[in-house]
C-alpha cells in the first residue's frame, strides 16, 4: 500500500514467451510504470489453470512494485476457457515436469533481460504451481527466492511417479539454490502436515535456508477468495509473509 | 493436478456443450480439485472430443456419494431397458 499522494500506475498485457524446447507459449505480464529498477517474480499457476485468480495475483505483484510474469503452462493443450484447457491437461496426467521447468526458465530469462529489472527474480506458485516453483528453484540457477504455497506432490511415493513426473521434487533438495518460503494449511490433504514435515527435514538435512508456516484452521488453497476454502485471516497473514519474504530477498 | 487420479475411457455418444451438440469420443473420470463445486476434491467427469479442441467438453463435478448413486442408477436403468427388450447395443 502506498501513501495516497504517491503516483501509482501499471501496465499489463498478454505476451508471447519462449518456453521449454524454444516453444512459443503465452504469458501474462504486469509491471509498474516507471524506470525501475524493479525486482522480478515468475508466477506459476495452479491446477485449475491460467485463470482469473492468477491474472489478479500477477497484477497484485505489479502493484507491490514487481515486474511479474505468469506463463501459461497449459498453452500447448490448445486454447479455450481456462477450465476447459485445464481439464484437458488434467486428463493427460498434468504437464511434464521437464516442460514446466523449461517454461519457468524461459520466464526467468525474459525478466532478466529487461533493463528495468534489478537482476533479482523470485518464483511463486500455489497448488501444482507451488510444486513447480520448488522444482524450478532446485533445477534452474538464477532465482533469488522461492515461495511454495501448499504445493502438493513435493513428497511422492515410488507408486506416484509417472513418465510426466519421474522424480519426486524432494529428491532435488540438495540442489535448491535460493531461500524458500512455504505456506501450508493444517487441514490440507495434499500436502499433508506429515509430508510438509518430511520436506522440512530434507531442507534441514541439506542446510537450506527456509521458513515454513503451518496455518491452523486452513486447508488447501486458503488464499482463493473465490472458493469456499478461503480463510480471511490466514490469507491476509500469508500475503504479508509472501511480500516480506520477497522484499527481503529481491529488493535489498 | 494434486491427486493425479484420472482414468480415460473411449465412449460413443453425444453431448451438448457451450457450442451445441457434438460427438463425444472420450470420458475423463478424475478425483481431483473441481473448478466449480465447493469442495476440495470431487469426482469429475468430462465428456470430450479432443479433435474438436478443449471447448468440446460437457463437465460434471459430483460428491463421491452422488457419483456412486449415479453409477447404480445407470446400471438399474440399463437393466430395466434390457428386461423390457429395449436395449440397443452399439453399432460399433
Amino acid at each position: 500500500m502506498q501513501p495516497t499522494n504517491v503516483y501509482q500506475g501499471m501496465f499489463a498485457e498478454t505476451i508471447p514467451l519462449r518456453g521449454a524446447n524454444s516453444d512459443i507459449i503465452n504469458a501474462y505480464f504486469a509491471r509498474p510504470l516507471g524506470p525501475g529498477p524493479f525486482p522480478g517474480v515468475v508466477l506459476i499457476h495452479h491446477m485449475p489453470g491460467w485463470d482469473d485468480w492468477y491474472f489478479e495475483a500477477t497484477r497484485k505483484f505489479a502493484a507491490h512494485g514487481y515486474a511479474a510474469l505468469a506463463p501459461n503452462l497449459y498453452a500447448r493443450a490448445g486454447h479455450g476457457m481456462p477450465d476447459d484447457v485445464a481439464a484437458k491437461v488434467r486428463a493427460a496426467g498434468g504437464v511434464p515436469d521437464d516442460q514446466a521447468v523449461g517454461d519457468v526458465e524461459g520466464a526467468l530469462h525474459f525478466l532478466q533481460s529487461l533493463q528495468y529489472v534489478n537482476g533479482k527474480v523470485g518464483v511463486f506458485g500455489t497448488c501444482s504451481g507451488g510444486r513447480h516453483a520448488y522444482l524450478a528453484a532446485c533445477r534452474v540457477k538464477g532465482f533469488a527466492a522461492c515461495a511454495d504455497l501448499w504445493g502438493g506432490g513435493v513428497v511422492m511415493s515410488a507408486a506416484d511417479l509417472t513418465p510426466n513426473r519421474p522424480v519426486a521434487p524432494i529428491d532435488y533438495t540438495a540442489n535448491l539454490s535460493c531461500p524458500l518460503l512455504g505456506l501450508f494449511g493444517e487441514e490440507d490433504h495434499s500436502p499433508t502436515p506429515a509430508q510438509v514435515a518430511q520436506h522440512e527435514a530434507a531442507l534441514k538435512q541439506h542446510g537450506k535456508q527456509y521458513e515454513f508456516h503451518m496455518y491452523a484452521g486452513a486447508g488447501h488453497g486458503f488464499f482463493y477468495h473465490d472458493r469456499p476454502m478461503y480463510r480471511q485471516a490466514q490469507a491476509v497473514d500469508g500475503w504479508q509473509k509472501v511480500f516480506a519474504f520477497f522484499e527481503q530477498h529481491l529488493r535489498s | 493436478m494434486c491427486t493425479m487420479i484420472v482414468n480415460q475411457v473411449a465412449v460413443e455418444g453425444y453431448g451438448k456443450g457451450a457450442g451445441g451438440w457434438f460427438d463425444v469420443r472420450q470420458a475423463n473420470v478424475a478425483y481431483d480439485h473441481p473448478f466449480h463445486a465447493p469442495l476440495e476434491h470431487a469426482l469429475t467427469i468430462d465428456f470430450v472430443n479432443e479433435a474438436l479442441g478443449p471447448s468440446a467438453r460437457v463437465a460434471v463435478e459430483l460428491t463421491p456419494a452422488a457419483a456412486r448413486e449415479l453409477v447404480n442408477t445407470i446400471l438399474t436403468v440399463l437393466e430395466r431397458a434390457e428386461v423390457g427388450g429395449f436395449l440397443e447395443e452399439s453399432h460399433g
